[in-house]
């Protein structure tokens, strides 16, 4: 198993990426599964970077509070002790021409405040490091954080060459570590399930003075999420109501319009529009072709649902790696050009993320006038109703579930493109951590019913935005999974499901 | 051929890791809750980190070695009570949507500084702080065994008294597991995986007896989870989805409802596993296939087959290796 | 209803116990035309006191509903004001497709819960008890769509229903010594009603393996084995063939000879004319009429529940056999 272990230049190279990654979201709402990519979860060194970046969520800034109309970045420098090192010299440069120099101090985070929301380029000076705690090799000196009112953008540079791990007997290197143990194999950056959750994004409830303008502001980015969740999850509902799977690959194929996005907008350099709708179309390609090629052939083979639900997470696993061959296991967004902040209505979110919630809504409205207005939305909702007695009525339920295939696929790919491009980053684990969010959204709005899961997707997104004003932010997402189980306690069949027959 | 040889053995000593037992093990109890039950536990994972964090955390809070077992057995039995209880009279999907949620949730928190204390945050516990009253019970002597190509110290992490003791415990499960299906309440777990509603209405309380089976078989996953962090570290970024993941692909391999399918599923997924990646690594370094794949390639490619592998199986071979083809002809539902 | 219709009901009961046997099915009928046991005989006697009125009170109920309401949405799949079964008695839920009978059968016991309602069984009340529950306290029913446990054995199907077995119990059931006896004993019983309801060769074939209507006997064997005071079939006689139905009716006169209450759904007008004591109709969740056979066969509202309005045949008349003629009547109601 030797073999297993990662180079010494790869382990250095994925610590700072997983230190660059866990920090780059401090502020920008918070992407689910920025996972630190080939963390070595076990073997310390992303998880480290993780504590420290969670350790400073609970510090407060020294010089400068964030209030309503104050913006703070905050920045540490820490040897690989987790120490705190004085006297480093760090520079924030930022929108309109802000430029200061910070100095660190080893008992509190420096931070100053910053004129405007914004993303600002910490940059170190190695020449103020201690001789004996430089930056690792080939570490960049260069961190970026988004200030937003009311919030502090952290970032901490970690330096001191790579973190080792404090257990490593040689009888433990040997050790197989097979499948699931993403500490052996970490060095490749494969199995990793690292979330980032704990990466202390957006402000939590510890340092954040609770105000009615911040829990307008949160109630908006629980919009934002809720709609493009809403986006996400009609698909996944679709496909449940259709044909009774409950598809495990829904989320895959909502990371993989993020990736394709990535791929077609930033590495090939299209533009937005046409790598995108290329992104949505060659989604599309991947629904049409999974029902013909899997699914059709075995419901004519009348294969259980709970055989098809395996399958589908076989299909999962699949796709999740090949998405990471596709755009490796870093943490990646796409254009990455600083966002324009915009205000409406006293909630200051990116440009890109009003647009995003645009677009969501018109695809929503535009899916419900096809649900109700349309032929073949018709034939799509007495499909789910009762298969038998739609394709009784001359309905072909092939050809609706083909349709839905490629519904269902597309909203995926457009929400996931959405997402890359105004969540901040992502990565290859994106998928799975939105699809609890998304199973959580469906069966409280009513599993397989249409509407329920924009009522679902909406309801949970406020949750999780909203619960960050109570609640460690690394446990917000957990909220909403307590609020999916207490549901279903009181409601079984969710908030507009209906019970089913029995005899 | 050298290379050749070391990759064998390689994969021969996965057949008797301490992890593979492990995974036996949990999949001999999600066995209960699906292949006997027809549960669908989609978080055997969460149960597994569960019974690793009750063990580590009560051996370092001074517990002895059983009493530390013990809880972890309780912990996994308060783990299937609290989501057994709301979700058993639901539609089975529920079920899979809410364990798979809550082993997130245990993860999340383990994971999370809110509890950091105790449970180490992201990084875990380490193993020193644990393994010592589990190495203290070794009747081996010092020093190192060698039988056939496989070498390991006699007592320590990855030694022959882990895997004696994980092995074991193996057995004692499927001793358990023969005795108590082949039972009249073995039964009643059968006849409410082929149709609940028939055995209700012959009096029995379906609702307890999915219970027990959930609390049981998430008992034996949280008994999985200690023999898999005992030559390791407790990591709860390495007991996630994967985990139940692989463990479901372990069961359907072996076989569902049979006695020793997760045993024997564990042994060919994980010697398979090793094979190929030690393998394809081999080929990568030293052949022109490296060019093609580099060896990070090696990780995705293997983790890609690993979910090809279940579509296939699941498609072409439900009922494993030593299922009966026959009792699936009737699994219409 | 009316006085004349009482009479009707005499002179039904001297038809059924005079008349020559016409066909297979009617010569299972005669054979049990004379209850042999005691509880039958008087349930038979009891029964012929009876008004013939929707809700009429039996003089040995053994299982009484009240405002038993069940919606689907805006639906309501259920209304029962008031029903008693009477013990030891064959009675027939009928009525047309829809009209609420397995809902009606779920509510009773257990597997579906009404908005409204109360109802007892042997004077205890049943209402807001589990399908377990119910099924404990001696009211045991099968299911339209047959739920045979597909991947067990016919015999392992059998011994699941064997009640009160130590060896369910977890704590026992690895200690094979507890439990092997009851075992035994259970399986002798099992072979005994397989073997009557000639299923005992397929005791070792996995029940997935039975055919339709051999499913629809061994749910009843299965039912059997719980040693039920009342014993609710819905529809057992539906996709079962003419033999088959015709042995099957002669099994549930036997049961109900042997003390047994039998409360059954049947769309087959000849069988619930032949063997049922007393028959209830629903309509669109109401109970439309209740009597015997032959009276309620002939009353106008049980007819035109099922075949519309004006129309004065009698449903137990053989000539609704007849597709032309079933089809002339269809036409005429729908040129109405
Ligand atoms: N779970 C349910 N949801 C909605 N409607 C239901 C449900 N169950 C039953 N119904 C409706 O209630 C009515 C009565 O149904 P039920 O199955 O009780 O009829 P039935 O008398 O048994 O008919 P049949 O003779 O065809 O078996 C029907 O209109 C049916 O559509
Ligand atoms: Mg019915």
């Amino acid at each position: 198993m030797t073999t297993d272990r990662p180079t010494r230049a790869i382990a250095l190279r994925r610590t700072v990426a997983a230190l660059a990654i866990a920090l780059a979201p401090a502020v920008l709402a918070s992407p689910p599964a920025q996972a630190a990519p080939g963390a070595d979860a076990a073997h310390t060194s992303s998880a480290a970077t993780s504590t420290t970046a969670t350790r400073l969520a609970t510090d407060v800034a020294t010089d400068c509070k964030p209030d309503d109309s104050t913006a703070c970045v905050a920045v540490v420098v820490m040897n690989d002790a987790g120490d705190r090192i004085a006297d480093a010299e760090v520079t924030i440069t930022g929108p309109g021409g802000f430029d200061e120099t910070v100095t660190t101090t080893a008992d509190a985070p420096a931070s100053v405040a910053v004129p405007e929301v914004g993303r600002y380029t910490l940059t170190l000076d190695p020449a103020s490091l201690p001789a004996g705690e430089q930056l690792p090799d080939g570490a960049s000196t260069e961190l970026q954080v988004t200030a937003q009112t009311g919030g502090t953008g952290r970032a901490a540079f970690q330096v001191g060459g790579e973190a080792v791990a404090p257990e490593s007997p040689s009888a433990e290197a040997t050790t197989t570590a097979p499948g699931g143990d993403e500490g052996t194999d970490a060095g490749t950056g494969t199995t990793t399930e690292g979330d980032g959750v704990a990466t202390a994004p957006e402000g939590d409830a510890s340092e954040r003075a609770f105000s009615w303008g911040q829990v307008w502001q949160q109630f908006g980015s629980g919009i934002r999420f809720g709609l493009l969740l809403a986006l996400a999850s009609i698909g996944l509902n679709l496909v449940f109501g259709t044909t009774g799977m409950s598809n495990f690959a829904h989320g895959e194929q909502f990371a993989l319009g993020a990736a394709l996005g990535f791929i077609a907008i930033n590495q090939m350099g299209m533009s937005i529009w046409v790598g995108g709708l290329l992104t949505i179309a060659v989604c599309a390609l991947t629904g049409v072709a999974q029902d013909a090629a899997i699914w059709r052939p075995l419901r004519r083979r009348g294969t259980p649902v709970m055989q098809l639900m395996i399958v589908s997470i076989g299909l999962s696993i699949t796709l999740q790696y090949v998405i990471q061959l596709l755009i490796g296991g870093g943490s990646e967004r796409i254009l990455s050009a600083n966002p324009r902040p915009l205000t409406l209505l006293g909630i200051t979110l990116s440009t890109t993320s009003w647009i995003s919630m645009a677009v969501a809504l018109v695809c929503l409205i535009g899916f419900a006038l096809f649900l109700t207005r349309t032929r073949l939305g018709r034939a799509t909702r007495a499909v789910s109703d009762n298969p038998a007695l739609a394709s009784a009525t001359g309905i072909d339920p092939d050809k609706v579930v083909r349709v839905v295939w490629i519904l269902a696929t597309a909203f995926a790919a457009l929400a996931g493109l959405m997402w890359g491009i105004s969540f901040g980053s992502f990565n290859w684990q994106l998928g799975v951590q939105l699809l609890l969010l998304m199973f959580a959204a469906v069966t409280l709005g009513g599993l397989g019913t249409a509407f329920g899961a924009l009522v679902g997707s909406i309801l949970i997104g406020l949750v999780v935005e909203l619960s960050n004003l109570v609640i460690q932010s690394d446990l917000r997402y957990a909220s909403a999974l307590v609020i999916l189980i207490l549901v279903l306690l009181i409601r079984p069949q969710g908030i507009l499901g209906r019970r089913e027959r029995i005899g | 051929m050298d290379e050749f040889l070391r990759i064998l053995t390689q994969s021969l000593a996965e057949l008797i890791a301490p992890t593979t037992a492990a995974y036996a093990l949990a999949a001999i109890g999600l066995n209960l809750h699906f292949g006997y039950t027809g549960l669908l536990n989609m978080g055997q994972a969460g149960f597994m980190l569960l019974g690793a964090y009750g063990f580590g955390i009560a051996t370092i809070a001074g517990a002895p070695f059983f009493l530390a077992l013990l809880v972890a057995l309780v912990a996994g039995l308060i783990f299937a009570l609290l989501l057994g209880i709301p979700t058993l009279q639901l539609r089975g999907d529920y079920l899979a949507i809410v364990t798979i949620s809550a082993a997130e949730i245990i993860r999340w928190i383990g994971r999370s500084t809110w509890l950091q204390e105790w449970t180490g945050g992201a990084s875990g516990l380490q193993g020193r702080n644990y393994k010592g009253t589990f190495q203290d019970l070794s009747p081996l002597p010092d020093g190192r065994t060698v039988i056939g190509p496989l070498e390991y110290i006699n007592t320590g992490s990855d030694s022959w008294w882990t895997r004696i003791f994980a092995w074991g415990v193996v057995a004692l499960a499927l001793l358990f597991v023969w005795l108590v299906t082949r039972s009249p309440w073995g039964r009643v777990l059968k006849g409410i995986r082929e149709d609940e509603d028939a055995v209700r209405a012959l009096g029995k309380n379906v609702y307890s007896y999915k219970l027990q089976s959930l609390v049981l078989g998430g008992m034996l996953g949280a008994l999985g989870g200690v023999l898999y962090v005992l030559p390791i570290t407790i990591a709860p970024d390495a007991m996630g989805r994967t985990m139940t993941f692989f463990v479901w692909t372990v069961l359907l391999l072996g076989g569902a409802a049979t006695v020793f399918g997760p045993v024997l599923g564990a042994m060919i997924f994980f010697g398979a596993y090793m094979f190929m990646r030690t393998g394809m690594r081999a080929l990568s370094e030293n052949t022109g296939v490296g060019d093609v794949i580099s060896t990070t390639n090696v990780e995705q490619i293997g983790g890609m087959l690993v979910g090809i592998t279940l579509m296939l199986l699941v498609i072409f071979r439900p009922q494993g290796i030593l299922g009966n083809k026959k009792e699936l002809a009737f699994n219409v539902r | 209803m009316s006085a004349d219709m009482s009479e009707e009901t005499t002179s039904g009961q001297a038809h059924d116990a005079a008349g020559p046997p016409e066909s297979v099915v009617d010569a299972a009928a005669a054979a049990a035309v004379a209850p042999t046991s005691a509880v039958a005989a008087e349930a038979r006697d009891d029964l012929s006191q009876v008004e013939p009125v929707v809700g009429a009170p039996k003089p040995d109920a053994i299982l009484v509903a009240d405002d038993v309401v069940r919606r689907f949405g805006g639906m309501t799949a259920v209304d029962v004001e008031h029903l008693e079964v009477q013990r030891g008695a064959i009675t027939a839920l009928i009525g047309p497709n829809g009209a609420g009978k397995t809902t009606f059968f779920n509510l009773l016991t257990g597997f579906d819960t009404p908005e409204s309602g109360r109802w007892s069984f042997e004077g205890k009340s049943l209402a807001g008890k589990s399908g377990a529950r119910v099924a404990q306290s001696g009211m045991v029913r099968t299911f339209q769509l047959t739920k045979a446990l597909s991947r067990l054995t016919v015999l392992q199907n059998m011994l699941l229903a064997s009640p009160k077995n130590p060896g369910e119990r977890f704590w026992l059931s690895w200690l094979p010594f507890t439990w092997q006896a009851h075992e035994k004993e259970a399986t002798e019983k099992a072979m005994e009603i397989l073997a009557r309801f000639k299923l005992d060769a397929k005791a070792d074939d996995f029940a997935g393996s039975l055919s339709g209507g051999q499913r629809k006997l061994l749910e009843m064997a299965r039912a059997l084995m719980t040693d039920p005071t009342m014993i609710m079939l819905d529809e057992p006689m539906a996709g079962v063939n003419p033999a088959l139905v015709q042995s099957l009716l002669g099994h549930v006169q036997a049961l109900r000879d042997e003390g047994m209450t039998v409360l059954f759904v049947e769309h087959d007008m000849h069988a619930v004319r032949h063997i049922s004591d007393w028959v209830v109709v629903m309509a669109e969740g109401r109970i439309v009429a209740e009597g015997p056979p032959a009276t309620v066969m002939q009353d106008q509202a049980v007819v035109d529940a099922y075949l519309g309005a004006h129309h004065d045949t009698d449903l137990g008349d053989d000539s609704l056999l007849d597709p032309e003629i079933l089809a002339r009547l269809e036409a005429e109601e729908e040129k109405r």
